[in-house]
């Protein structure tokens, strides 16, 4: 039962981690119906931002932290200015391409600036201890929760309170309304792309202190990608529930299956079973509004 | 259409021809004879980069017609390979077959696997497929790691070369022979499948699937039949790969792979068999240049550059294309063609 227990809590540590990066994907997905694949990568660069501040320039958290938003902020901009921009109008496709390229530089990129290498900054972010019962919650994951949590309710608020996220809401409703209205749409989408990567590279700060970076890690993305499709593409609360689903079944199967299975792995593929399901059964997920086409 | 001018079609036959004047069969018969009898000027270098070429060229041809024709977006090609080579690599390793008996087998059980990873395709498209087929990708590989028993999982296992009676394929022309013949074939069938019944249906379904659908095209046939035909294409490709290198392991296929195959289309120009053949041959040869720049980078700058390079050189090319060129090489290539047809006009 303790086994069980623990695993829940594992998983649900690392379903708010999913929930970040899904919500980045979320929020560019609404305001500029690109599907971003580079999302995993925005999650890997911001942990190997994490290492080069709190590690090579020994900055206190609080300044890597605002340092590696500020790069998120450029970063988000040069993306949507230079490669987006140029494909509105596009089919899917292009639009997926260019995200999958976009993917595949920040590889390179990372390979180049940090080598590619497992960089670590384990015991370098504040920790909190923890203990229910026979219960220990590891202290990185309690953090990342915390961290998650604060993220998720200030994004929300920002989209309910503030003028530019409610801008962003109505953008995902209707582009040419909102543009008779007045709205920029192009900042929108600036500004979305901004916010996915400030969340992934945030994202990525956490799960560097939990696990150390390397470029492997960009594969998180794909269980974001499940998480969103579990959810609905375009809903935030059905990221927040689909993430929490995702990490603690991941968790409980690949504790109770792995053993069983000669080569294991199986948390590796397990988002990739849950999405050919969700696909099959549910394309629209649960939360995801359905599309009704016309010819 | 791109016709010189004075050629006037004369009947439904002529209409359709692929070629149609005498200047192209020449062409085509010089092209094909250079091809074949690249074994009498080049190395053994060069003719390894154009064997994989080919074989990059038979994969393309089948991600083209369920891409580029049917609109059915994959990006589990490599995984798709994968079935076929370990397919081929078992029934000739361990069961015994020889390579002829292999290769249709192996074409024919990818091409099942397409069809049960293309199922989802009937009720989703566009992000929702490729999520589908990257799924497809990565449980296929995972498969093949789990039946350790039979396919050596990760240590892999060897394959034999591919023999008629005492003639074994052993070195590097002979194989080239072999690969360009069905890279051959494959543009035959991929330039003509398009041209019948079905290829038409695939087109309909492309460009809009709810009005071929009230046009009477069988949607459940015809797409399950595009990723039908699209993986017979990849396991072709895939067995021949593994029995060039006479060894089945799933590096050979990672998911970049698959994602490369996708970049081809795209700068090569989807829905056009040319395009597929362009795609193909730049891409692997810019893969050649970054092998070949790689180690001068390598000492002239650092080691972390030379390895960056091929990801970074990768990344652009896609990224240049799709903004400055979306219709890829193909529509250039028809644009140097109709600008030296008219010249000194210039419409």
């Amino acid at each position: 039962m303790t086994f069980f227990l623990q695993l829940m809590v594992s998983g649900f540590a690392l379903g708010m981690v999913y929930t970040l990066i899904a919500i980045g994907f979320v929020i560019i997905l609404k305001c500029s119906k690109a599907f971003n694949i580079a999302q995993g990568h925005f999650v890997m660069i911001g942990g190997y931002l994490g290492f080069t501040f709190l590690v090579t320039f020994h900055l206190p958290v609080w300044l890597s932290l605002l340092a590696a938003v500020g790069v998120a902020i450029i970063l988000g901009l040069i993306i949507e200015r230079f490669t987006l921009r140029p494909l509105v109008g596009q089919p899917v496709l292009a639009v997926i391409m260019m995200t999958i390229a976009l993917s595949v530089v920040f590889e390179g990129l990372a390979t180049l600036i940090w080598g590619g290498e497992y960089k670590t900054y384990h015991g370098v972010l504040p920790t909190i201890t923890l203990k229910v019962g026979e219960l220990s919650i590891p202290p990185e994951t309690l953090i990342g929760v915390m961290v998650s949590i604060i993220v998720v309710i200030i994004l929300m608020l920002f989209f309910r309170y503030t003028r530019s996220g409610l801008a962003m809401m109505a953008t995902a409703e209707d582009e040419q309304v909102v543009q008779s209205a007045g709205i920029k749409v192009t900042t929108v989408y600036a500004l979305s792309w901004v916010i996915a990567c400030i969340v992934g590279v945030i994202g990525g700060i956490i799960l560097g202190g939990v696990s150390g970076v390397m470029i492997p890690l960009a594969n998180v993305g794909m269980k974001a990608f499940a998480v969103v499709l579990l959810g609905g593409v375009n809903s935030i609360g059905g990221a927040i529930v689909a993430g929490i689903m995702l990490g603690v079944l991941e968790n409980v199967a690949a504790g109770y299956l792995d053993p069983l299975l000669p080569g294991g792995g199986l948390a590796n593929v397990f988002p990739f079973v849950v999405m050919i399901i969700v696909l099959t059964f549910k394309p629209y997920g649960l939360f995801g509004l359905v599309e009704i086409e016309r010819i | 259409m791109g016709l010189p001018s004075g050629t006037f079609n004369q009947g439904y036959a002529q209409d359709m021809a692929i070629f149609r004047t005498r200047t192209q069969w020449v062409m085509l018969l010089a092209f094909l004879a250079l091809l074949f009898a690249c074994p009498l000027f080049f190395g053994d270098r060069i003719l390894t980069v154009l064997t994989i070429i080919g074989i990059s060229v038979i994969s393309v041809h089948g991600l083209n017609i369920l891409t580029g024709y049917c609109n059915q977006i994959s990006m589990g090609h490599a995984g798709f390979m994968a079935v076929g080579a370990y397919a081929s690599a078992l029934l000739t390793a361990k069961l015994g077959f020889s390579f002829w008996a292999a290769l249709p087998c192996a074409a024919l059980a990818a091409g099942i696997v397409g069809i049960i990873f293309g199922l989802p395709s009937l009720r989703i498209k566009g992000f929702y497929l490729i999520m589908a087929t990257v799924a497809a990708h990565f449980i296929i590989i995972w498969v093949i790691l789990q039946l350790y028993g039979v396919t050596g999982g990760a240590d892999g296992m060897a394959v034999p070369r591919p023999e008629i009676g005492s003639f074994v394929f052993k070195s590097k022309s002979s194989y080239f022979y072999l690969v360009m013949i069905i890279a051959c074939l494959a543009t035959y069938l991929a330039k003509n499948i398009v041209r019948t019944r079905a290829g038409r249906a695939f087109i309909a379904i492309r460009d809009n699937e709810l009005a071929a659908e009230v046009m009477g095209v069988n949607l459940w046939i015809y797409k399950l039949q595009a990723f039908f035909i699209g993986c017979v294409f990849a396991g072709v490709a895939g067995s021949l790969l593994v029995h060039y290198v006479a060894f089945a392991t799933v590096d050979q296929f990672p998911f970049m792979n698959s994602v490369w195959y996708l970049g081809m289309l795209i700068v090569g120009g989807m829905g056009s068999t040319a395009g597929a053949i362009f795609g193909a041959v730049s891409l692997k040869l810019l893969d050649e240049l970054v092998t070949i720049v790689g180690p001068i980078l390598a000492a002239a700058v650092s080691p972390q550059a030379a390895s960056s390079l091929g990801l970074i050189m990768r990344g652009l090319v896609i990224l240049l294309f799709l903004i400055f060129e979306p219709r890829g090489l193909a529509h250039r290539w028809q644009m140097v063609k109709s600008y030296y047809r008219l010249w000194p006009f210039s419409h």
